[in-house]
C-alpha cells in the first residue's frame, strides 16, 4: 500500500460502521449520525489532495467527523439564535424544589462515566477485530450480532442455509475472541 | 454423546437465544465431561457480553450500499 494514496472506494466497507459508531455515541440520533458520516466521507474525498499520509486513513477520517460533530452542535444551538445560557438549577418536577443544590453534584466515587469511555474503547476494538475478518464472515457477524437480524433472513438475503451460517458465525467468533484477547484485555 | 463440532454450533445458537430445550441439555451433558467445550462456552459467553456491554451500532447493509452509491457518484 502507498502511504500517501487514500482509497475511497474501500471507505464504507472498512470504517461506516465504526464512523457510525462513533458519531451515534455523540449525537445519540441514528439518521443524524448517518449523515454526519456521509459528510466525512464527502468532506474526505474533497481535500483528499491534502491528505499527506501522516495518520492511517481511519484517524484522518475520524478527525473530520469530530469537526462535523462540533459544526453539528454549533448549527442547533444557532439555529435557536441563544444569546445567553439558561440554566435552571432545579430540575423540572417540582417536587424536588427546595433540594439543596449539593445533593444533585456528580458523585465523586461514581464509575459510570469511566465505563461510558471503556465501553467506547471496547466499541473500537471490537470494531477493529471485525475489520481483520474475512468479508463474508464480517458481514455474517453483523448482520447477526449488531444488526439483530433473524437467522432465516440472514439466510434468505444472503442465499445460504442455516448450517452455513452458523459455521460462518463460528469462524467469526473465534477469530473475534483471539483478537479481542491479544487487543483488549492484554492492553 | 454429541461431538465437539456440534457442541459449538450448539453453544454459539445458545449465544443468540436460538437453541432448543433439548440442544441445551445436550450442550450441558457435553460440557460436563469435555474441558476444552467448557472452556469455550465461557469465552464466547464473555465475547457476547461485552459485545451487549460495548452497546454496538453499525449500519444496515442497504444504507451501506446507498453511502456507496452516492460516493461514486461525488467521484
Amino acid at each position: 500500500m502507498v502511504a500517501h494514496k487514500l482509497h475511497p472506494d474501500n471507505w464504507v466497507d472498512n470504517y461506516a460502521d465504526y464512523l457510525f459508531n462513533y458519531a451515534v455515541g455523540r449525537v445519540s440520533d441514528a439518521e443524524i449520525a448517518k449523515d454526519l458520516v456521509q459528510e466525512t466521507f464527502f468532506a474526505g474525498l474533497n481535500s483528499a489532495k491534502n491528505y499527506k499520509g501522516d495518520a492511517a486513513e481511519r484517524t484522518w477520517l475520524i478527525a473530520i467527523l469530530k469537526r462535523k460533530v462540533i459544526d453539528y452542535y454549533r448549527k442547533i444551538n444557532s439555529k435557536k439564535g441563544k444569546a445567553e445560557v439558561r440554566m435552571s438549577y432545579s430540575s423540572s418536577s417540582s417536587d424536588s424544589e427546595g433540594d439543596w443544590i449539593e445533593e444533585r453534584v456528580a458523585d465523586p466515587f461514581s464509575t459510570l462515566e469511566n465505563d461510558a469511555i471503556e465501553n467506547e474503547e471496547l466499541g473500537s476494538a471490537i470494531f477493529d477485530c471485525i475489520s481483520k475478518l474475512p468479508k463474508k464472515q464480517a458481514l455474517v457477524f453483523n448482520m447477526k450480532t449488531i444488526q439483530g437480524i433473524s437467522t432465516e433472513d440472514i439466510c434468505k438475503e444472503l442465499n445460504i442455509n442455516p448450517s452455513n451460517l452458523w459455521v460462518m458465525i463460528h469462524r467469526a467468533r473465534t477469530a473475534l475472541m483471539g483478537c479481542l484477547n491479544q487487543n483488549w484485555f492484554n492492553i | 454423546m454429541i461431538s465437539c463440532e456440534k457442541a459449538a454450533i450448539i453453544c454459539n445458537k445458545t449465544q443468540y437465544r436460538e437453541s432448543t430445550f433439548m440442544e441445551k441439555l445436550k450442550l450441558k451433558f457435553h460440557l460436563l465431561m469435555c474441558k476444552t467445550c467448557s472452556a469455550f462456552t465461557k469465552k464466547n459467553t464473555e465475547l457476547t457480553s461485552i459485545c451487549e456491554k460495548a452497546n454496538l451500532n453499525g449500519l444496515s447493509e442497504s444504507d451501506k450500499v446507498r453511502m456507496k452509491q452516492e460516493l461514486q457518484d461525488k467521484v
